[in-house]
């Protein structure tokens, strides 16, 4: 009945699926569930003033379930009483399709906007996902950097956007 | 001993091809692997410069040692590395 908490998929994604689904997980947790705040991440139609068409979502699928657990991992190491699930989708997507979406569930509502930006945070920084843009007049990978779950820095970053997104 | 080589994305599009076997000497590490994978695509070489390697499909050191049937999957730059600020490459 509950959905997994952390997936890779190629059909549409559910907001609301994985709200039930986590804040369910989340009502039996220590002062249980008084807050649940979601990122959804969608296909922009602009890419530096260039019309986009199309985006193609590609992922290292296994991988990158371990990857949004681990985040989990990070999660529960800060916040401890929060619930964290991630689903990417993958393959083509059209401007304004949901191609990510990251939900905190915690007791309270500071907590849940600091957990939810913390996770979609590390998503970018470490996911094994890359994107494909197709404009008008061409295609580029869009890239950042190399993902390295072990750099202390970027994680304190992630933290440090966390914490602002509370300021 | 032999390795299952994989290539995501740009450096997947560099090669022309997904994943294939490889045959190294035994006590390889994940360098030896990319310096194999370099050598039959001189093209990808200058993606070494930020690159990532997974070993069976978890996060691994380019000093790590593999094994015979591992797969080793060499990584380019994540598509969000810098909060909002993205660079385009190509």
């Amino acid at each position: 009945m509950a959905c997994e908490r952390f997936a890779v998929q190629h059909g549409p994604l559910s907001v609301e699926a994985l709200t039930r689904a986590v804040e369910a997980d989340a009502r039996p947790r220590g002062e249980g569930c008084g807050a649940v705040a979601s990122f959804v991440g969608v296909v922009r139609g602009t890419h530096q003033g260039r019309p986009v068409r199309h985006l193609e979502y590609e992922a290292f699928e296994p991988l990158a379930v371990k990857v949004f657990a681990r985040i989990a991992e990070e999660v529960a190491e800060h916040w401890p009483d929060a619930t964290l699930a991630i689903h990417h989708r993958i393959g083509r997507l059209n401007v304004g399709e949901a191609s990510v979406v990251v939900v905190a569930a915690t007791p309270h509502r500071a907590e849940a906007f600091e957990v939810c930006r913390y996770g979609i945070e590390r998503v970018k920084q470490i996911a094994p996902v890359w994107k494909h843009e197709f404009l008008a007049d061409g295609d580029a990978w869009i890239e950042g950097a190399a993902a390295d779950p072990d750099d202390r820095d970027a994680r304190n970053a992630a933290l440090a956007r966390a914490s602002r997104a509370m300021a | 001993m032999r390795v299952t080589v994989r290539l995501f994305a740009r450096l997947r599009e560099a090669a022309g091809r997904p994943a294939w076997p490889l045959d190294l000497p035994d006590g390889a590490t994940v360098s030896d692997v990319w310096q194999a994978v370099v050598g039959a695509h001189p093209a990808l070489e200058p993606f070494g410069a930020a690159l990532s390697a997974a070993v069976n499909a978890e996060f691994a050191r380019m000093s790590a040692r593999v094994h015979d049937g591992d797969e080793v999957a060499f990584l380019p730059p994540v598509s969000g590395g810098a909060a909002d600020d993205e660079s385009v490459t190509q």
